[in-house]
């Protein structure tokens, strides 16, 4: 009897499940499939080499106080840093004398001993990095309707992220004269695709119009304490590596404990197999003889 | 319960012997997983899993007690404690990774363990008990990770607890107001987050009372085993310890090596990075999906598309529980005497395309709600159903099976002594 309802209940379900697919089939079909400028032009982002690759990566700390100056005289303008703390910059290879510098030339919100007023003092390595705007109309407001995000976690928030942020930061092109890889011209294939005022062609951007406008512009457009040549690909290299950085402070600490726990399971692996071996060893037949 | 050849418990040291007269706890734990519980000689790997999902639970829990002393279920702060634990507490990383990478392996772990069910026939007389309260175990460890991944606060924890929920709202009538008393509200927001953080926190102490009774339900009979002949002698079995602690511990081993792998090294592989945008209820992602280990349930939902008397969000949400809560029926659907699919020609071949269609299903569920996926979706929603409710009970009844042999020991040594004198030893018996 239950087996009689079963069949019945089961019959019912995939009958319902394979009359969607017949539906949608018959719709698949017939319909006109056309395809998307977001679709056919969208880019995956460029794969970058960085110190911190693989399972023994570590941090090249001067790229990351490279970066962290990209950060401060470029993307801070807009963007916030709000689970960062000045502190945290210790580990960018800083004194504990630095950091305290460093966090000066910040003005954090504070509050007036005296009056008790709200007040802008200079940063302690114990603020957090301050937010740009008080509040998500004033980012509108200065940004053309659009919020500029906060960065701590952009590379963990975006599919490849440090590469994405390195791609985009380096991806902006002219939409009328912009060809693809295999040749193909946005304009000759999608002419009726356009990137509205206000808006910035990028082919890394999900829907390839995006609010910011190239923010690292020319070469040389930050000076570099260390010498290197700051072109734009390099601005956007540092940049993103100083904002894994920032999205994951703990990596190479992770890292390496991972690399002592691998090899302590190996070795405790190793003798559980033997001692397995060694107890089953008169209750398990010689190979073959068995069937 | 157990076999009349298991080795007794008697305990040498003065003080334990003192301890066993006041309270036999050590007898308890010596009879249930040492060497006073003989165990069929002949379980392969795929019963390892057992032990293994049991060390996720408490891995779990310690893990999950420790977090939430610095995680704070407010829906203004939990991102921010989630970041805070991430980048300020001593450890904290390594912990939100073993308990975000722990939940993934837990699940892995369940499914392999379920479908070792499926193949060597778990669910069958005498064992139907163990079965449905694993069948529930199963569900409570859905509903535990379902809430848990909502306490982040990311993009698809509140994205997430939105469709989830919303699906109790295909209910007719009491559909709505039943979806804002689970809500606390119309939306999710510091209500909800609050009251999944409590359920969070307790039932994982509830699954553990189910796991006794699994365990306890298990000492009665005894494991199945790879020939799915019953026990009938010593010469069948082996004491748990040492020989499955033995076996149990090099698993475990090799489960720990991917395990460690993951978290130390690709901890976010197996999550979502919108997860790592605080939750905006303005802002919809451009793909909403659960986590991985809910993908086949959620292709299933997702797979109805057309209204047939009843609309298609409602069939899918029938057909979501209907798939794991149709698994409390197998014992009775499936009435081959047979056990172990080894010994089923027809029903092996079926259950290897269950495996085809469970795979479609897990890959389906995390894809886009788009052509041609939702086609393959439907197909493989069909199948999932028929195997079940309409394959298994048939399969089941014309289905000729190979010969067994005549015990355990048979298989194993590929020789039993006592085998000539089967007649007589099963009229005893």
């Amino acid at each position: 009897m239950i087996r009689l309802f079963a069949i019945l209940i089961g019959l019912v379900f995939s009958g319902v499940a394979l009359l969607s697919f017949g539906v949608g089939a018959y719709t698949f079909a017939t319909e006109e499939h056309e395809p998307t400028a977001e679709h056919e032009f969208h880019l995956a982002p460029k794969d970058v080499a960085y110190s911190f690759d693989g399972p023994f990566g570590k941090w090249d700390k001067v790229q990351l106080q490279r970066g962290y100056k990209v950060y401060k005289e470029v993307c801070a303008a807009c963007h916030s840093l709000k689970f960062v703390s000045f502190r945290d910059l210790a580990d960018l290879g800083y004194s504990e004398a630095q950091v305290k510098a460093l966090a000066a030339e910040w003005q954090v919100p504070g509050i007036d001993p005296d009056t008790g007023e709200a007040t802008l003092r200079p940063g302690l390595p114990t603020d957090r990095f301050p937010l740009v705007y008080p509040n998500d109309v004033a980012a509108r407001a200065a940004n053309n309707n659009a919020i500029p995000p906060d960065l701590s976690l952009m590379t963990k928030a975006r599919h490849d992220g440090t590469n994405y942020v390195h791609s985009l930061l380096i991806g902006y092109a002219d939409p009328a004269t912009y060809k693809n890889a295999e040749g193909k011209s946005l304009a000759q294939e999608f002419p009726e695709f356009s990137t509205p005022p206000g808006l910035n062609f990028n082919p890394y951007f999900a829907n390839l119009n995006l609010a910011m406008a190239a923010p690292i512009a020319a070469d040389g457009q930050v000076t570099y304490d260390d010498g290197t040549t700051a072109t734009v690909d390099q601005m956007a290299t540092d940049v993103a590596a100083f904002l894994t950085w920032t999205a994951e402070p703990k990596m190479q600490q992770r890292k390496q404990t991972g690399t002592w726990f691998i090899l302590f399971l190996l070795f405790a692996t190793t003798l559980a197999y033997f001692s397995y071996k060694n107890i089953w060893a008169g209750k398990k037949p010689k190979k073959g003889s068995s069937e | 319960m157990s076999f009349p050849w298991a080795n007794h418990y008697e305990p040498q040291n003065p003080l334990m012997k003192w301890v066993d007269e006041k309270l036999p706890l050590p007898r308890l734990v010596y009879n249930a997983v040492g060497a006073g519980y003989p165990v069929p000689r002949n379980l392969n790997y795929m019963y390892n899993f057992g032990v293994l999902a049991g060390f996720c639970l408490v891995l779990q829990i310690v893990t999950g007690v420790i977090l939430a002393m610095h995680y704070a279920p407010n829906a203004l702060v939990a991102f921010g404690s989630t970041e805070h634990i991430m980048r300020n507490v001593n450890w904290g990383w390594m912990l939100r990774y073993m308990h975000a990478n722990g939940a993934s392996f837990f699940f892995l772990v369940l499914y392999l363990h379920i479908f070792r069910g499926f193949y060597y026939g778990s669910y069958k007389a005498p064992r139907e008990m163990i079965w449905l309260l694993g069948v529930v175990i199963f569900l409570l460890c859905m509903a535990t990770a379902f809430m848990g991944y909502v306490l982040p606060w990311g993009q698809m924890s509140f994205w997430g607890a939105k469709v989830i929920t919303g699906l109790f709202g295909a209910i007719p009538l009491v559909g709505e107001p039943l979806q804002i008393w689970l809500l606390g509200g119309y939306a999710p927001d510091n209500a909800a987050l609050n009251r999944f953080f409590s359920l969070h926190f307790l039932l994982p102490f509830v699954i553990a009372g189910v796991v006794i009774l699994h365990i306890w339900a298990l000492h009665i009979p005894g494991s199945t085993n790879p020939t799915g002949v019953e026990v009938k002698k010593e010469s069948d079995t082996v004491p748990f310890h040492p020989y499955y602690t033995a076996k149990d511990g090099f698993g475990l081993g090799v489960f720990l090596i991917l395990y460690c792998l993951f978290v130390f090294f690709m901890p976010n592989a197996l999550g979502h990075p919108d997860n790592y945008i605080e939750a905006n209820p303005l802002s919809t992602p451009a793909l909403i999906v659960p986590e991985w280990y809910f993908y086949p349930f959620y292709a299933i939902l997702r797979a109805f598309t057309f209204d047939f008397i009843l609309t298609a969000q409602l069939w899918g949400v029938l057909a979501m529980f209907s798939a794991i809560l149709m698994w409390f029926f197998l014992p009775w659907l499936d009435r081959s005497p047979v056990r172990s699919a080894s010994y089923r020609p027809l029903y092996r071949i079926f259950f290897w395309v269950l495996m085809v269609d469970m795979a479609a299903l897990f890959y389906l569920g995390g894809a886009h709600a788009e052509e041609p996926y939702i086609m393959f979706s439907q197909l493989a929603t069909a199948y999932y159903f028929l195997h079940f409710l309409v394959i298994v009970p048939i399969v089941s009844s014309i289905e000729r099976p190979k010969p067994l042999p005549y015990s355990i020991t048979e298989a194993v040594l590929g020789k039993d002594d006592d085998a000539q004198l089967g007649a007589t030893v099963a009229a005893k018996a």
